[in-house]
């Protein structure tokens, strides 16, 4: 058998964990292969073993054959192998083509020849239908232009072999539709695909076989044809999950939130990042704010818990107007917040759990006396949440929370926002970055706060999360509302072209 | 007329070192590392060509060859510079140190260190290295015309110098291979890493730049200030500093900030003479009121300019290869 790239027994440890245990990866001309595995499993890491990025403490590379040394990316693009990160490696403030050829340029003692190399830019991009304007700044187009410029990098110097980290994480359902065809564009011509992913329904689409990795170790290689999507997750996570979350059918109450036309300015360019949105939650439903990122979700979300003042409208929670009341006093009055960076407005990493779950209550009689905080209080309060929560970590309550997983970073922040029994929860993207069984956890907690008559509103970018668990569906596009869906009256793809502003509803308009 | 050519001549004069050194923070930032040891850097090639000039003038060659005395001065002010500032590259580079301490140590370092310099060489209490005549290019005769006097009143090598510079700083940045680099790795040096730019070495590249013109800008201050040099350039490194800011890392907007607040330097220096400004009369120390307006100046421009301002995005921060 003809394998064009060969990663022999791989093994890369990080100080405390073994990121790559003994791996195997064979890579045939002209195909698909997906690398299936859950966050952490080590699958980017392998593949930054391939591209230089990392040496391996052990194992070999070989190119059709050959043993190869790759020491940096330099080495990587001079065998013909290509990346897309996850997290683009584009200069911001940077033009497309200056991006495109950043690296290998071309020129005449060291001054630039753009005309050459925006020639050979266009001709590439008109061959595979990847159209960006070479002059625009990166900044200014949007996420899936930005990809295709990270792949017109690699078709740019000529690679045969193309590594697609996680690439379609932050694209619309059309978007992905377009990568995956073009991917077969590629491997139509001899180019060979490795697939970085999670999403199972992408691998049965289009890859042509599988590893699954898990926790740094190989699991197995399989052909795509001859498995079903159940058995790729048992043998990604390691017994059976349920795909679907189970609820009862909804009960609403009373109002618990109404958000009135409100507008907030954006701090990235001149135009309103919101724009005029209207909404109201009741108790004892999930309503979900779905859309693309950055298109004003992040904005409302700061409006609304109060880290920004918004510039027009209002906010009445459980019939008190909270506009311009502060965070402490919208705590207080019933709102609860999963923030969607949980490093940045959740956690006080260098501060013990204990401390961190009381961060918004350490001023209450019960944990403090004259300014002195009750230290027996405070720790059995954080003891009992962690007993409640399972949050798990290396010494309890006085873990510092930086050494902790994500995972249980998140469940302690659900833990002390649910504690705190709200009438609202917002919840922004509280699965992000989470491996599937963290999601099941957390997808539970929201589900048994909307059936205990508790308002919850989810901000999530994730597809299957909006259509799994949320009752009413809003998209946002641009900063504004496009869409109201009742849950069910709506499919993925319809979805995708409200979230991409392909679609939009008259005001007033709701599908039911 | 007399005085608006004075004014002007002195302003470009005093225009030159800011250009020069902010042109060199720009190198230094664009490429990530923030320069604030820029002060310490022109003393020390301030230093350095002076005491090269002192030694020419006393050996007789400076005084027959003034071309050839002052480019050795500028040469040696260039290399001072470079290898001084080679101590905050290594330091920020290859340590990882933060970058402003490591700059504010280099700071404190390098006026106590000419200072000791100068007592060893001209003996205890003179803190003064005189700067001989004969290094200035022409002269303006008294009843000279606008454009000459305008021209010749205060010209030295380092000006024309400092134009080929900034033409050619413009060049590099946006037209060579080695500018789109060194500008990609202030703004997103792991993208660079992962094209296969050494971000190490650019940014080695970035801070001698600035050594180089850090110093050659000590010696057109010092050169510009007056007749000797006494272990100080009067916080103009700071100064430059704020042009680079207000400049906003671009060589063209940095001439225009170096020569606005070059000006406002100038009119301090010459309000008694200029005669519709007003002269406080009644305050005690009515001078010094215009000698603080380069520094007022610079802060009303800034709190209005910073906002605006829009800095290489990884400056400051320590490229470290293996993070992830």
């Amino acid at each position: 058998m003809d394998y064009v790239i060969e990663m022999l027994n791989i093994t890369k440890e990080f100080p405390g964990i073994k990121a790559n245990d003994n791996i195997t990866l064979q890579l045939k001309k002209g195909e698909v292969h997906a690398l299936l595995g859950e966050n952490g499993a080590g699958k980017s890491t392998l593949m930054s073993v391939l591209f230089g990025l990392y040496q391996p403490e052990e194992g070999t590379i070989k190119k059709n054959g050959q043993v190869v040394s790759i020491k940096n990316p330099n080495d990587a693009n001079a065998l013909n192998i290509g990346m897309v990160h996850q997290h683009f490696k584009l200069v911001e403030v940077f033009s497309v083509l200056d991006n495109i050829f950043l690296g290998v340029e071309p020129n005449k003692l060291g001054f630039l020849q753009k005309r050459e190399a925006r020639k050979k830019v266009v001709e590439l991009s008109e061959k595979y239908g990847l159209h960006v304007d070479p002059d625009a700044i990166i900044e200014d187009i949007s996420v899936g232009m930005q990809q295709r410029v990270e792949i017109l990098k690699m078709l740019y110097r000529e690679n045969e072999i193309l590594i697609f980290d996680e690439p379609t994480a932050v694209l619309t359902p059309q978007e992905i539709q377009e990568l995956m065809a073009i991917m077969r564009a590629f491997t139509e011509e001899g180019k060979s695909i490795l697939f970085i992913t999670h999403k199972l329904s992408e691998i049965m689409a289009v890859a042509d076989r599988c590893t699954v990795l898990r926790k740094g170790k190989c699991i197995g290689t399989v052909d795509v044809k001859n498995t079903t999507k159940e058995e790729l997750s048992r043998m990604m996570v390691g017994r059976d999950v349920s795909f679907s979350v189970e609820k009862s059918p909804v009960k609403c109450g009373d109002t618990v939130l109404e958000v009135k036309n409100v507008t907030v300015a954006s701090k990235l360019h001149k135009n309103n990042a919101v724009r005029n949105v209207s909404f109201n939650v009741r108790a004892g439903e999930i309503v979900c704010l779905a859309g693309i990122e950055g298109n004003g979700q992040t904005e409302f979300a700061y409006a609304l818990t109060g880290l920004e003042p918004q510039s027009e409208g209002s906010f009445t929670l459980c019939g008190q107007d909270i506009s311009n009341a502060t965070i402490r006093e919208r705590s207080k009055l019933g709102m609860s917040h999963i923030p969607e960076d949980r490093h940045k407005h959740g956690l006080v990493l260098d501060y013990s759990l204990a401390e961190n779950m009381v961060l918004q209550r350490y001023w209450q009689p019960e944990f403090q006396h004259n300014g002195f905080i009750k230290k027996d209080a405070v720790r059995a309060y954080s003891d009992s949440l962690i007993q409640q929560y399972d949050v798990r970590s290396g010494q309890g309550s006085d873990t510092i929370v930086r050494s902790m997983s994500g995972g249980n970073q998140q469940k302690a922040i659900v833990a002390r926002e649910i504690d705190k029994q709200p009438e609202l929860l917002v919840a922004i993207q509280p699965t992000r970055g989470l491996d599937v069984g963290a999601i099941e956890y957390i997808h539970k907690q929201l589900v048994a706060q909307r059936d205990a008559g508790k308002a919850v509103l989810l901000i999530s970018l994730e597809l299957d999360e909006v259509m799994d668990v949320s009752d009413r569906i809003l998209v946002m596009y641009e900063g504004e509302i496009v869409g109201e869906f009742e849950s069910g009256a709506v499919t993925v793809d319809e979805l995708g072209l409200y979230m991409a502003g392909a679609k939009r509803q008259k005001v007033g308009e709701v599908v039911e | 007329m007399k005085i608006l050519a004075d004014v002007l001549s002195a302003t470009v004069v005093f225009a030159v070192p800011l250009l020069l050194v902010a042109l060199g923070g720009m190198f230094s930032e664009r490429s990530g590392i923030i320069n604030i040891a820029l002060e310490g850097i022109m003393i020390i090639g301030a230093l350095c060509s002076c005491l090269v000039l002192k030694a020419l003038d006393v050996s007789g060659f400076g005084p027959e060859h003034p071309y050839l005395g002052m480019s050795a001065a500028i040469f040696a002010a260039a290399v001072s510079g470079a290898v001084f500032s080679l101590l905050l590259a290594f330091a920020s580079i290859n340590l990882k140190a933060d970058q402003t301490i490591g700059g504010t140590a280099l700071n404190t370092l390098a006026p106590a260190f000419a200072i000791v310099l100068t007592w060893a060489i001209q003996g205890q209490g003179q803190t003064t290295i005189l700067i001989p005549t004969w290094i200035r290019i022409g002269s303006a005769a008294a009843d000279a015309g606008f454009l000459q006097r305008f021209v010749f009143k205060n010209l030295y090598l380092t000006t024309p110098l400092a134009i080929i510079i900034l033409i050619a700083s413009i060049i590099v940045l946006y037209k060579t291979r080695f500018g789109l680099r060194l500008r990609a790795c202030g703004e997103h040096p792991s993208a660079a890493d992962s094209v296969g730019i050494n971000v190490y070495s650019m940014r080695y590249a970035g801070v001698v730049i600035s050594g180089i013109l850090g110093g050659i800008g000590g010696l057109s201050f010092t050169v510009a200030a007056g007749s000797g040099f006494q272990s100080d350039v009067a916080g103009y490194g700071f100064l430059a500093l704020a042009v680079m800011i207000f400049g906003n890392w671009k060589p063209l907007n940095i001439l225009g900030a170096a020569l606005f607040f070059a000006l406002f330097k100038v009119i301090g220096s010459y309000a008694g003479s200029i005669p519709f400004l007003p002269s406080f009369e009644n305050v005690k120390s009515a001078t010094y009121i215009y000698q603080m307006l380069p520094y007022i100046v610079t802060m009303i421009v800034l709190i209005f300019t910073s906002q605006k301002s829009r800095a290489p995005k990884a400056e400051g921060i320590p490229y470290d290869k293996g993070s992830r």
